[in-house]
């Protein structure tokens, strides 16, 4: 690896703890960010010849907090700057800020910094997008990037996110052990809807979006340091990573979408998937279920199935169950029925997913879902309705060229669909973290 | 004389390396694998998942399992045992069955192996 990749992993890697750091003692969003821009520039300048400190984002801190205050004149009589070369490793000055910045410092700066941005007053697209700008240190063109935005309006919605933080109050003392727990939740909502926006994405986006997927991995594993023994923070991390193991194999060279029980599960990654079941299988040792686990242990029963034949479906319906009992969801009900209709037949999934169209009908996969248990039911026209909804709610090319899939079969003569009609399954992933 | 060579690095920068990043890094390291091997000078080689896949067994007369990664910076690492376990209660009963031989203080911690290779030295 290069040198700068290096410097870059790593202060990347430090940047959550030291924005979090500088937002503490200026109380400015825009100034904490500032301040280690700064930081990065100066480490870029003399980590190449002093080798990398011991904690780099000690140093990031030190020096992000003193050009602040430097640059901003706000206290008067400044004593002179020691030069950057003097304060890099095993140094006085720097031994003695680290044990200032006692773990229980750190830890609940990067909790209040993922708090401020989960603020309850700002939209969710705000939050993440936010959280994105501030904590992984995004660039607006890249966030503009992934909603599917122009760069312009992703600024605005970024400063309008920010003023509101501005002039509402968002308290900066250190959260209650209570709060913290509440605040945990929330700060893995997020991270949830970070991860959700790379793994719904397909075609153009894709790329981009796959690196969502990763920041969201990068922030769960950080969370789960913060939480060790929070078993729904273990299922959340263990759910990205079961869920991104399969990146590689959902999509063909073209974009286009490849279902489940199509994918060559060979290209699905092993280590993710170790990391992920160890995980799952330490949180479930708690006994107290929640939403993330149940999902991750149904991806772990993707993942755990050697070939598409080989899943658990009376589990993973069970498991569904479940999570419906928890967490009673229009979407959660729509993947069961895809479940079920594997188990009983298309009709039962049918029966299942009839109570939702009011709720769901705006979502792409209720109608794909409903469309493909139509038509395995052999009613083919009302599945032409249900595929025609779904192109119109399209939220990508690649989407819209699976649906039309469906439909070129239907205008097929029968016997010529035969058993490909068969394995035609919804586009619903079951154990997708899907939204409506 | 046989060595263990233990890494150590920050996992906060390890898990942040990307996909090509991870891959140079593997590759350099495989190099310089490959040439004790040739040696036939290399047991085995195991990489452990993030110890936030820890879990620990305290020692005494009834093993306590602890969640969480082991971070008592003041006990060192002294060695390590590779055993194959169908679950993570599996490989604490492994290790609890280990606390009640030892009759020293300290603790096991269990993390979970990405990459394994059984070198090729003889025992």
């Amino acid at each position: 690896m290069s040198e700068l990749a290096w410097l870059g992993t790593s202060l990347a890697s430090a940047r959550p703890r030291a924005v979090a750091a500088l937002l503490r003692y200026f109380r400015d969003l825009d100034l904490a960010e500032e301040a280690f821009q700064e930081a990065c520039l100066r480490a870029l300048r003399t980590w190449p010849q002093t080798g990398q400190p011991r904690d780099p984002a000690a140093w990031l801190i030190f020096v992000g907090r003193n050009v602040a205050i430097d640059t901003t004149r706000r206290l008067k009589k400044q004593e002179p700057l020691p030069p950057d070369e003097l304060i890099s490793d095993l140094d006085d000055a720097e031994s003695a800020l680290a044990e200032q910045l006692d773990n229980a410092d750190y830890r609940d700066d990067i909790l209040r910094l993922l708090f401020i941005c989960c603020h309850p007053d700002l939209p969710a697209t705000q939050q993440i997008a936010l959280a994105l700008r501030i904590v992984s240190g995004l660039t607006v063109k890249q966030i503009a990037r992934a909603f599917l935005l122009n760069e312009r309006a992703m600024e605005q919605r970024i400063t309008r996110a920010k003023a509101r933080i501005a002039n509402g109050q968002v308290p900066f003392e250190t959260p209650s052990p209570a709060e913290r727990a509440e605040r945990g939740a929330a700060v893995a909502a997020m991270v949830y809807l970070i991860f959700n926006e790379g793994y719904s994405a397909s075609g153009d986006g894709a790329a981009m979006r796959a690196a969502l997927c990763e920041e969201a991995i990068r922030l769960a594993r950080l969370l789960l340091r913060l939480f060790p023994a929070e078993p729904e923070i273990l299922g959340l991390t263990a759910l990205l990573l079961l869920q991104h193991a399969r990146a590689a194999a959902r999509f063909d060279a073209d974009g286009a979408i490849i279902l489940l029980e199509d994918q060559d599960r060979t290209l699905w990654s092993r280590s993710l998937i170790a990391e992920g079941l160890a995980l799952i299988d330490k949180a479930l040792r708690h006994r107290q279920p929640g939403p993330y686990q149940i999902q991750a242990a149904i991806a772990a029963l993707h993942a755990r199935a050697a070939r598409f034949d080989d899943t658990d479906w009376a589990q993973i319906d069970r498991l569904y169950a479940g999570l419906e009992a928890l967490q009673p969801s229009p979407v959660v009900t729509l993947n069961r029925a895809v479940v079920v209709a594997r188990l009983n037949g298309p009709a039962a999934g049918l029966e299942l997913i009839e109570p939702l169209a009011p709720q769901l009908s705006g979502y792409f996969n209720f109608f794909g879902v409903k469309g493909a248990l139509l038509q395995q039911l052999g009613r083919d026209a009302e599945a032409k309705v249900a595929f025609d909804h779904a192109i119109a709610l399209a939220n990508s090319a690649a989407e819209a060229a699976h649906i039309r899939l469906h439909l070129d079969r239907l205008s097929r003569p029968a016997p010529e669909r035969g058993q490909e009609q068969e394995t035609t399954r919804p586009l619903s992933d079951p154990g997708s973290c899907g939204r409506p | 004389m046989l060595y263990a060579i233990l890494c150590y690095d920050s996992e906060d920068v390890v898990g942040a390396w990307t996909k090509p990043q991870e891959d140079a890094v593997m590759a350099k390291l495989g190099v310089v694998r490959d040439e004790l091997a040739r040696q036939g000078r290399l047991g085995p080689v195991a990489r452990l998942l993030p110890t936030t896949a820890a879990t620990t067994v305290r020692k005494g007369r009834d093993p306590v399992v602890l969640d969480g990664p082991f971070a008592e910076t003041k006990e060192q690492l002294l060695g390590f045992y590779v055993v194959d376990c169908a679950s993570l209660d599996d490989a604490i009963a492994a290790a609890q069955d280990l606390a009640r031989a030892s009759s020293s203080a300290g603790c096991y911690e269990l993390r979970p192996i990405t990459l394994f290779h059984p070198g090729t030295l003889p025992g």
